[in-house]
């Protein structure tokens, strides 16, 4: 008979003499060999660019001017132009109202459209939680506008609100809601509305889908208990429907938050040229390609960069969004 | 109100909002298509209900310029970013599904970073870089660009489809001897292809879709993708916007991916949710 | 065909030890079976030994070579899974051939092999079938023949019957048992199930917390467990335990004090120890005689709480004011109703004695 070992635990083996197998060495040398070109290309369209154009933020770069490109360091931020005489102004992005405009523009956009997107998805995802015959019609139907590109949306609303032809403006007379035609896109007080429909239309599938996804994970046993329990439909959705879906509608806003914040198909060509919707990113780059102001138009672009990366912070910091994916 | 009364106007209310939602998400694009179907004057007559059923815009994007072209770009530019895309995103996947090794934590986050990068900060490197290899005006430019969004993306997703599955067929696989890229190309590339397929459509969909670099690393006709074509097409004059053919050229790019989203409308849904709702 | 050697073998994940220590000698064309209850180490102790995890300590040896850093590939091992694991993809050949093709064998004899492990499993009929057209048993013949066709030195089985009805079980059972013998391999086993660890065994390894508790042929850890953890789990019903007082030895065998002053004779030597508390009376439901004792056993008595009627047999649970009820197994027509006290004989030869570190006393074996 062989004895049993139950002996106690020995003394502890130092932790830097652990053997890999082959098999684990195999594995992590495979990792790396798998990884790299993933991580080469990402260095070589993000990481590499974005140092590039941080750097050429403090430069006098132009693209008419070959060889420019010498460090003038914050200059194209805030500089204090002299004028010899005593007298002077600042100059620069900071210094620029355009600019601010600009940023005041994108956060307007922004707040208003991800608002109205988030209440109108949560109300389809509701409409589409609801059993009834032809759902499955009614969620490819929402994916249209989803599908569609954001420049053919813009052409396709652009043309519903032309002032003369449009439909829109059409629908709203017959309907008795305006009485004479309005210039949507062109019209300084309309242009961000427009722009804002637009978008709400485009995106706001993507809300609900997510929102109704977040809402299929929740355990049906809770309605079940409530109902039994006679609760009234409009407390259950308030007391226990929003605070369960809370992290899933959390995660929709950031995303389109952080969509919303780098917009510039739709601006450029439902309203171009209109100050009340050029937005952080329309600015930037007509001051890279439009105006011959490269390093400008980056110093714009490294700002623009900043400030999303502030707000995605803070938002994930206050709202404690879990992004990391384990578990 | 009896309770039966009352149930009824429940279910009358919700088949309003059916119906409403239904209408707006699919107006717009029945409007188009209505639209591009008239010629001449007629489509300065605003009408509710298909009038006219001529093929003088489609044959007017299709048979002169260079829309054909265009869509050819975009169909090259497309796949070659989802194929590039899925081969380096499958191989990445699986090391960071499957091999724990240092830093995989940091490079999980670093990769959903990029995914949020607005595409305006590295326009101008990208630029610098693009002119600097002399793949100005080249297809070749977009599709090295399109990666920066594609690329974290679909090794997002693919890794975490990677996760779920079953590690014990994995551990098969080494017993009978398998190195790790014959696991991935033999016994999980097979059992991939739903995640695949997903991650590819959305990819080819986002890359489709682009503007911004297109706009950018091309200005030359001949090389525009279809967005661009469709944003910079003219009329004869600055003021005449054709119209027609816009709505005829928007209907061409539109069709086949309304076709393709409602055949995979269930893998797109779950690939966008797997995207965020579990990233 | 290969003998297994553990020397000292240790796991750790991290700060938690998963594996202290175990020492194995595993002859060769043995079948050993890992058992003990979940969490004890036992699927990880195969794991090392299949290479699927990295040796934390220790030495591995198979067929006297040291595999530690060995991988699972090059070990001469075969292995069979839980949930079959089988290539969902791939026909029943093309997943009995994988193996093969990777290490690039030539096709005939692929294909001999393949066809061999075939007949031998009774799967020549579904060789081109997919795993999801199989049923539970015929993947789980299909992973065996997959561990067949690789002609291993050792198989290794991750519990793999768990995930078949209890009828299906009993033959899949035999049928192992039979492979064993016609193929003269060594072969590990993990399970949770001691019905299958005692059926198929050679011997029995019983692991608990990491640490190995017992290693012996199945009539070896019945008859002589070292421990009372192997006294319990070992055996069903489980054996009962009683607390009770070494009150001295007689004639060089130790006598005991239990419940309710009862006076339980033993043919334990007591090992070196002398009279006093803290030590633990373990009796087997089977060896129990209900109704009462015969000549020169102890007795003992306890109100009936309830009794499982079986058919063959009848448990019988009785009260005697301790905290657990005695377990006693009668023939299949004994009857009591609850709240009448059964008295019931303790033969001298079924009792084990324990000490205060759970440690068995020596004693004969109980026939």
């Amino acid at each position: 008979m062989v004895t049993a070992t139950s002996s106690l635990p020995q003394a502890e083996i130092p932790a830097g003499r652990k053997k890999k197998t082959q098999l684990t060495r195999e594995k992590i040398r495979a990792a790396w060999i798998f990884l790299t070109p993933m991580i080469l290309v990402l260095l070589a369209v993000a990481a590499w660019p974005l140092i590039r154009t941080i750097w050429l933020g403090f430069t006098d770069a132009r693209l008419s001017v070959p060889g420019s490109g010498q460090w003038i360091g914050f200059e194209n931020y805030l500089f204090w132009l002299d004028y010899g005489d005593g007298e002077g102004e600042w100059i620069g992005l900071l210094a620029d109202p355009t600019w601010w405009r600009a940023v005041w523009n994108t956060v307007y956009f922004t707040v208003i459209a991800v608002s109205i997107e988030t209440l109108l998805g949560l109300l389809v995802a509701l409409v589409l939680n609801a059993q009834f015959a032809g759902r499955g019609f009614v969620r490819a139907a929402i994916l249209v506008p989803w599908a569609i590109p954001t420049i053919v949306s813009a052409k396709m609303w652009d043309w519903m609100l032309n002032d003369q032809f449009g439909i829109l403006n059409d629908m709203f007379m017959t309907l008795g809601l305006i009485s004479a035609p309005i210039a949507w896109t062109s019209s300084p007080d309309t242009a961000m509305a427009a722009v804002i429909m637009v978008d709400v239309w485009k995106t706001t599938p993507f809300m609900a889908l997510l929102i109704l996804a977040g809402m299929q994970m929740l355990p049906g046993d809770v309605y079940e208990a409530a109902k039994v329990d006679g609760i009234h439909p409009v407390k259950v959705f308030f007391k226990v429907t929003l605070p369960l879906i809370k992290p899933a509608i959390m995660v929709a806003v950031i995303f389109r938050m952080l969509d919303s914040l780098r917009i510039f198909d739709l601006i450029y060509v439902l309203t171009p040229n209109n100050a009340q919707t050029v937005t952080m990113s329309v600015y930037a780059r007509q001051h890279l390609f439009d105006f011959d102001n490269f390093a400008y138009g980056s110093a714009a672009s490294t700002l623009l960069f900043l400030i999303i990366a502030g707000i995605t912070i803070v938002y994930i910091y206050a709202g404690r969004v879990n992004l990391s994916g384990d578990k | 109100m009896s309770g039966r009364q009352k149930k009824l106007l429940q279910q009358l209310g919700l088949w309003v909002l059916i119906v409403i939602i239904s209408v707006y998400a699919l107006f717009p694009f029945y409007y188009a298509i209505i639209t591009s179907f008239k010629s001449g004057s007629a489509i300065f007559q605003v009408t509710y209900w298909p009038t006219d059923f001529s093929l003088a815009n489609y044959w007017g994007v299709l048979a002169q310029g260079r829309f054909p072209r265009n869509i050819f770009n975009s169909i090259v530019v497309s796949f070659a970013v989802v194929v590039l895309s899925l081969l380096l995103a499958v191989t990445a996947a699986y090391a960071l599904a499957r091999v724990r090794f240092q830093g995989r934590g940091i490079l999980l986050f670093t990769i959903l970073s990029v995914s949020m990068f607005p595409q305006i900060a590295v326009l101008a490197g990208l630029f610098e870089m693009v002119r600097g290899l002399g793949l100005y005006n080249n297809l070749l430019s977009l599709i090295l660009a399109y990666m920066i969004f594609t690329l974290p993306f679909t090794v997002w997703v693919l890794t975490t489809f990677m996760r779920d599955l079953p590690i014990e067929l994995e551990e098969a696989a080494i017993v009978d001897g398998a190195k790790p890229h014959q696991i991935i190309f033999q016994v999980f590339m097979p059992l991939m292809w739903p995640a695949l397929v997903t991650t590819g459509l959305l990819a080819f969909i986002a890359a489709w879709n682009e503007f911004l670099f297109a706009l950018t690393f091309v200005s030359n006709d001949a090389q525009r993708t279809v967005p661009v074509a469709i944003a910079l097409l003219s009329g004869a004059t600055e003021q005449e916007i054709p119209w027609g053919p816009i709505m005829a050229a928007s209907v061409i790019v539109t069709v086949p991916l309304v076709i393709l989203v409602l055949i995979f409308q269930r893998r797109i849904v779950a690939g966008l949710t797997a995207g965020a709702v579990k990233g | 065909m290969a003998n297994i050697k553990l020397d000292q073998v240790r796991k750790s994940f991290g700060k938690v030890d998963v594996i202290n220590g175990v020492d194995l000698d595993i002859k060769s064309r043995e079948f050993v079976v890992f058992v003990g209850p979940s969490g004890c180490g036992k699927s990880t102790l195969l794991r090392l030994v299949a290479g699927l995890e990295d040796i934390t300590s220790g030495t591995l040896a198979i067929d006297n070579q040291v595999v530690n850093e060995l991988s699972p590939s090059d070990r001469g091992i075969a292995m069979v899974f839980q949930s079959y694991a089988l290539y969902p993809h791939m026909t029943v050949y093309e997943n009995m051939s994988f193996g093969l093709k990777l290490a690039k064998a030539d096709a005939r004899s692929i294909d001999e092999r393949v066809m061999d492990a075939a007949r031998i499993l009774q799967l020549d009929k579904l060789l081109d079938r997919l795993p999801k057209q199989l049923s539970g048993g015929q993947r789980q013949r299909v992973a065996i023949g997959r561990a067949i066709t690789r002609k291993p030195k050792v198989f290794l089985f991750d519990e793999p019957l768990s995930n078949l009805d209890a009828a299906l079980r009993v033959q899949m059972r035999i049928e192992i048992a039979k492979l064993h013998h016609s193929l003269d391999a060594t072969m590990i086993y993990v399970t949770h199930d001691q019905v299958e660890a005692m059926t198929l065994a050679d011997r029995i390894a019983v692991l608990r917390d990491g640490y190995l508790m017992q290693f012996g042929s199945p009539l070896d850890l019945y008859h002589h467990p070292d421990n009372k953890f192997v006294g319990g789990f070992i055996g069903s019903p489980k054996m009962n335990f009683l607390p009770c007082d070494l009150a001295g030895a007689e004639n060089g065998v130790a006598v005991v004090k239990t419940v309710g002053g009862t006076s339980v004779p033993t043919t334990s030597a007591t090992n070196g120890h002398s009279a006093g508390s803290g030590y633990t009376l373990g009796i087997r439901p089977e060896d129990l005689l209900a109704g009462g004792a015969r000549e020169g056993d102890a007795e003992i008595e306890g109100e009936v709480i309830t009794i499982e009627q079986l058919g063959a047999e009848t448990y019988v649970y009785l009260d005697l004011g301790h905290e657990e009820p005695l377990v006693v197994k009668a023939g299949g027509h004994f009857s009591a109703d609850p709240g009448h006290r059964v008295r019931v004989g303790i033969p001298a030869g079924a009792c084990y004695v324990f000490d205060s570190q759970e440690r068995a006393f020596d004693r004969p074996a109980y026939e």
